[in-house]
C-alpha cells in the first residue's frame, strides 16, 4: 500500500471487482487469485469468456494458468526485472500514452533513461522468461483498451517489494491506463477487513483516513475531537515491535484478533520476543498460539456475533449483522475496549456502533456521506464525502489527490537470502484453497479441513528423483532459522529447484522458516523467498544430509 | 429493440432476449426447472414451452429469441397439459420422500408438483436405483432426486471454470458424475447446491439441521478473504444452519468452500468464553471484572514507570472497522502512543 500511496497518493483498489469482467486484457502478477480470492477469481473467468486476453505471471504454475492466453514464469524475486522488461519494450515500441504522460506524470524523462538496460534478451538471463513471451506481453497489455492489473503478496512480500509496486504503478502511468472504468492497478487485499483497519488508522503514522500524525493541524483535530492531547511521534509497525520486545523497549503489548505467533516470519523469533514482554493481553476467540503465551485472554465475538461495518478490497463499506449470541461469557471486541477504557479514566460512550461510524465520518471526508441507512442494503465505496455522492467505483477519474503521479526508478535487487550450495532451495508460502491464515478459523475436525487436512509442501518430481523422495513421504526442511518435519508432495506446480508451503498448518509451521528480511519502505518481510535445505529422514529418526 | 406481444401485453425488448425474460420483464411467470439467469440457456425440463402464433408446436421459451411482432401465449390448457405430464414424468422417477428432504419448503419441484396438484402418477414405474457411496466430506449427492436439468454441470463449468461432473450414460442411465463415477474431488465451491432445483445436492454439515421452517435469515458479510462477499447466515435456534448469498449482491450469489462451509468454528467447544488470566504458568478463568482490573493495573503501571511508548497495540483485520477505530483511539488518546498496528503486511 504504501508503495501505491507514494506514486498516486492513495494506495487501494483502483477499480471494483463487477469492472473486472469488462477488461480486455488482465495481467495478474504475484497473486494465486482463484485461491485467495476466489470470488474475484470467478470475475477473471467470466472475463476471458468474454474474450479478454489473460497473462499471468508466477513463478508456480497456479490454476489461472489454465485459463491464461500467456504464462510468464519467472523466478521468485525478479518482479522488478520482468516488468521493466516489459515496459522497455512498450518504449521501444511507442506504445506509450504521451497525452497522459505530459498532462497527469512526472519524471518520465530520467524514468525513460533507466529503462535502457532492461532489454527483454537481458531480461531472460535474470527472470528465466523467454524474450519473445516479454515482447508478446508488452504488447497485449500496451494495445488493450482497458487493461487492468492485479497483484497481490507474490508482488509485496519481497525484501524489494515497494519497488515491484513502484514498476507496476510505473507501467499502468506510461501507458495511460488509470483513471477508467475496468482499467487500472488493483492489489488485492488478503483479508475480509484488512481494508478497514487500515482506513481506521491502525497503523503507526496515520490517524483514521490517512491523516499523518506528524502533521500538527490534523494532530490537532484529532485532539478537539477526542478531547486529549496526543502524541506526535510516529509509531513502529507490527514487524518492528517483535525486536522493540526482544532490546526491552516494548514492554507490554495489546492484541486484538491477531495470531503472530504463527503468521510471522521466523515465528521462534517473534514468540521469543512476545515471552519477554513484562505483561501480555490477548483478545480473541481461541485460545491462539499467541494467546497462550499472553498474561490475561479476554474472550471475543466472533463475525456473526456482533454489528459493524467491513470494508473490503474495492473500498466498499458493508454492513456486519449480529445473527448469534456470543459464546459464555464473550463480550464484542468493541465492548471490552469500552470497558476497559473507562478503567483507565477516559470512558468512550456509544450506544450503538453506528455511533461509532458516525464519529469516523466526522473526522474522514472520504466516508463523510456514508450512514448505515444508506448501506443497509448495498455497500457503498469510498470516496463517498457528501450523503447524496453515488460512491466511486474507479479513483483517479478525475486526477490523482498529488495532483501529479510520479514515475520513480528503481534497480533490480536480489532478494536478501538466495539458494547457495548449503540451503539449496528456495522457499515461498502461501495460501491453499481450503485454508484461511493461521488456521484458527478452519480447524481440526471441521468437515472443510478434512479435505486438505495435513501439511505439506510442494516439490518437484525431478528434485524429488534426485533426492529420492517419494510422494507422501515425510521429510526434515530447515532454513538457517529453524525446520520443521513435513510430507512431500510432487508436483509440477513448482519448478525445479523450489519448494511451496501453505503457512496455515501449525505442526509444520512455514514462517519457522522464513526470512524476517523486511521492506525498507512498507515494512513487509520477505516471506516469498528463503533458501532452505531438504533432507530424509531416517529409521533413526536422524537427517541424512544429501 | 424489438416489439413483441406476450399474453396480450405488448411490450419492446433488446434484441437477442428470449422469450422467457421477455416475459419475466412483463412480470409473467414461466415455470422452469432448467434455467439459471447466469447460465447458457439449456432446454431440458421442457416445462417452459409457450405457444407463438404462425409455428404450430409449442417451443421453449428459454432457447427461443424474442423477434419482431410475436405473439406469445405462455398459458392455455393445452400448455397446462403438456406442462402437467411432463411433470408428471419427471416426478415417476423421483423418490417420494419429500417428508426427510432437506431440500423440502425450498424445492422448486416440490412447488411445481403442489401447484399442478399432482398426487398420484399414471407413469409410476422403474426407477433408477443408486447406491450413495460418495467419500467426499461436504457435499450430498443422492442422485436419484437428480432430474438431469444439467445446471450444475453448466455452473460447474461456465462460472467455476472447473468442469468437475458432467452427464455420464445416456437415457435412462443418464447420470451427473464426476469422471469414473469417482468420488467427487474438486474445489466445492458449492455453486452446485446453490442452483441445484432439487434436494439431490445438499450440504453434508446442513443434514437435519433444519429446514425452511423457524429459519432467520440474517444478511452479512464473509469473514474470510478481502472479496467482500455477501453472504445470508441461516439461523435456527443460535445456530447457523447453512450459508447462503443472494443473486442480487456484488458476488452475483457465488461463493466459494471458505464462505459455503467455513462457518463451523463458530459453535466450536473450543471457543473463548471466560476471562482468563495466568497463574504461575497456568491460566485460570476469571470473571471479568478481575480480568479488566488487572489489564488496566498493568497498563497503566507500565505507562508510568517506562513511558506510553513502551506498550505497543496490534488491532485485527478480522475485526470490524468500528472496532479497528476503537482500538486506535484507545492506543492514541488513552495510552497516548502511535504504537499500533494490524496485520495488513502479512
Amino acid at each position: 500500500m504504501a508503495g501505491l500511496a507514494a506514486v498516486f497518493g492513495s494506495g487501494a483498489m483502483t477499480n471494483s471487482i463487477p469492472e473486472i469482467e469488462n477488461n480486455d486484457v488482465l495481467f495478474v502478477i504475484g497473486s494465486n487469485t482463484t485461491e485467495t480470492h476466489p470470488i474475484i477469481g470467478l470475475r477473471m473467468k467470466k472475463a476471458v469468456r468474454k474474450e479478454a486476453k489473460l497473462i499471468v505471471a508466477d513463478p508456480r504454475k497456479i490454476d489461472l494458468v489454465r485459463h491464461s492466453h500467456l504464462w510468464l514464469r519467472q523466478k521468485p524475486g525478479t518482479d522488478v526485472v520482468l516488468l521493466h522488461a516489459i515496459m522497455h519494450v512498450i518504449l521501444e515500441q511507442n506504445l506509450i500514452d504521451r497525452v497522459f504522460i505530459l498532462s497527469r506524470t512526472e519524471g518520465f524523462e530520467t524514468f525513460r533513461e533507466g529503462l535502457r538496460k532492461y532489454t527483454p534478451e537481458y531480461a531472460e538471463k535474470i527472470t528465466g522468461v523467454p524474450a519473445r513471451d516479454i515482447i508478446r506481453a508488452a504488447m497485449l497489455y500496451a494495445r488493450a483498451k482497458r487493461p487492468g492489473i492485479y497483484y497481490t503478496m507474490g508482488i509485496t512480500q519481497h525484501s524489494h517489494g515497494t519497488d515491484n509496486v513502484y514498476s507496476i504503478a510505473n507501467l499502468a502511468l506510461m501507458t495511460g491506463n488509470l483513471g477508467m472504468e475496468s482499467t487500472g492497478v488493483n492489489p488485492l487485499r488478503g483479508q475480509n477487513n484488512v481494508q478497514g483497519a487500515t482506513d481506521m488508522g491502525c497503523i503507526p503514522d496515520q490517524y483514521p483516513g490517512y491523516q499523518r500524525v506528524d502533521l500538527p493541524a490534523i494532530r490537532e483535530k484529532f485532539e478537539k475531537a477526542w478531547e486529549v492531547t496526543l502524541s506526535d511521534k510516529d509509531g513502529i509497525t507490527a514487524t518492528e515491535m517483535t525486536d522493540r520486545c526482544l532490546d526491552g523497549k516494548i514492554k507490554a503489548m495489546y492484541i486484538m484478533g491477531e495470531n503472530p505467533a504463527l503468521s510471522d516470519p521466523d515465528i521462534n523469533h517473534t514468540v521469543k520476543a512476545l515471552k519477554k514482554l513484562d505483561f501480555l493481553v490477548v483478545q480473541d476467540i481461541f485460545l491462539t498460539d499467541t494467546a497462550e503465551l499472553a498474561d490475561v485472554v479476554l474472550p471475543a465475538a466472533a463475525f456473526a456475533e456482533k454489528d459493524g461495518t467491513f470494508t473490503n478490497t474495492e473500498r466498499r463499506v458493508q454492513r456486519v449483522r449480529k445473527a448469534l449470541d456470543p459464546p459464555g461469557e464473550a463480550k464484542e471486541d468493541s465492548r471490552i475496549i469500552m470497558e476497559l477504557s473507562e478503567r483507565l479514566g477516559y470512558p468512550m460512550r456509544y450506544n450503538s456502533m453506528e455511533e461509532v461510524f458516525q464519529e469516523v465520518a466526522g473526522l474522514w471526508q472520504a466516508v463523510a456521506g456514508i450512514t448505515y441507512g444508506r448501506i443497509e442494503k448495498q455497500g457503498l465505496q469510498w470516496p463517498c464525502p457528501t450523503l447524496e455522492h453515488p460512491g466511486t467505483p474507479y479513483l483517479f477519474k478525475g486526477g490523482f489527490p498529488r495532483h501529479k503521479a510520479a514515475f520513480s526508478m528503481v534497480e533490480y535487487k536480489p532478494s536478501r537470502e538466495l539458494p547457495d550450495r548449503q540451503y539449496p532451495f528456495m522457499l515461498s508460502t502461501g495460501r491453499h484453497l481450503f485454508h484461511y491464515h493461521t488456521g484458527t478459523m478452519i480447524r481440526a475436525g471441521d468437515a472443510l479441513n478434512s479435505v486438505a487436512a495435513e501439511a505439506y509442501f510442494e516439490l518437484n518430481s525431478y528434485d524429488a528423483g534426485k533426492l529420492g523422495v517419494t510422494g507422501g513421504q515425510k521429510v526434515k526442511i530447515s532454513s538457517r532459522r529453524g525446520s520443521i518435519k513435513i510430507k512431500a508432495k510432487l508436483s509440477e506446480r513448482v519448478e525445479k529447484g523450489r519448494v511451496f508451503i501453505p503457512f496455515h498448518y501449525r505442526e509444520a509451521a512455514a514462517n519457522i522458516l522464513t526470512n524476517t528480511a523486511l521492506d525498507p519502505v512498507s515494512k513487509i518481510p520477505e516471506l516469498k523467498v528463503c533458501a532452505v535445505k531438504i533432507e530424509k529422514i531416517t529409521k533413526r529418526g536422524r537427517p541424512r544430509i544429501k | 429493440m424489438i416489439n413483441v406481444t406476450i399474453d396480450g401485453i405488448k411490450t419492446s425488448v433488446h434484441r437477442d432476449t428470449s422469450v422467457l425474460d421477455a416475459a419475466k420483464q412483463c412480470d409473467i411467470t414461466i415455470p422452469t426447472l432448467c434455467h439459471h439467469p447466469k447460465l447458457t440457456p439449456y432446454g431440458g425440463c421442457r416445462l417452459c414451452i409457450v405457444e407463438i402464433k404462425g409455428i404450430n408446436r409449442p417451443v421453449t421459451a428459454c432457447t427461443t429469441p424474442v423477434s419482431e411482432g410475436m405473439e406469445v401465449t405462455t398459458s392455455s390448457p393445452v400448455l397446462e397439459k403438456l406442462r402437467r405430464t411432463t411433470l408428471e414424468l419427471i416426478l415417476s422417477d423421483h423418490p417420494n420422500d419429500c417428508m426427510v428432504c432437506e431440500k423440502a419448503g425450498d424445492c422448486t419441484l416440490q412447488e411445481l408438483a403442489y401447484f399442478y396438484g399432482i398426487k398420484e402418477n399414471r407413469f409410476a414405474g422403474e426407477r433408477r436405483v443408486y447406491e450413495k457411496r460418495d467419500g467426499n466430506p461436504l457435499i450430498e449427492r443422492d442422485m436419484e432426486k437428480c432430474i438431469l436439468c444439467n445446471k450444475c454441470v453448466r455452473v460447474c463449468d461456465e462460472v467455476q471454470g472447473v468442469s468437475a461432473i458432467d452427464i455420464a450414460y445416456r437415457g435412462f442411465r443418464s447420470k451427473v458424475c464426476p469422471p469414473y463415477e469417482r468420488d467427487l474431488d474438486c474445489e466445492f465451491c458449492g455453486q452446485c447446491i446453490r442452483v441445484c432445483p432439487t434436494g439431490a445436492l445438499t450440504g453434508r454439515m446442513w443434514s437435519l439441521k433444519g429446514r425452511q421452517k423457524d429459519i432467520r435469515e440474517v444478511d452479512t458479510i464473509c469473514p474470510y478473504c478481502g472479496c467482500g462477499c455477501n453472504i445470508t447466515l441461516d439461523i435456527r435456534k443460535n445456530e447457523i444452519v447453512r450459508v447462503t448469498s443472494k443473486e442480487d449482491t456484488i458476488n452475483e450469489g457465488w461463493l466459494c468452500s471458505k464462505g459455503t462451509f467455513g462457518y463451523k468454528f463458530l459453535n466450536d467447544p473450543a471457543r473463548l468464553t471466560k476471562p482468563l488470566i495466568k497463574y504461575k504458568g497456568k491460566f485460570r478463568e476469571s470473571t471479568w471484572e478481575e480480568a479488566l482490573g488487572l489489564v488496566a493495573k498493568k497498563l497503566l503501571k507500565t505507562k508510568e514507570k517506562h513511558g506510553p511508548d513502551s506498550i505497543a497495540g496490534l488491532a485485527s483485520a478480522r475485526c470490524t472497522s468500528e472496532e479497528n477505530y476503537l482500538f486506535q483511539k484507545f492506543m492514541r488518546a488513552v495510552i497516548k502512543t502511535n504504537n499500533v498496528d494490524h496485520c495488513a503486511r502479512l
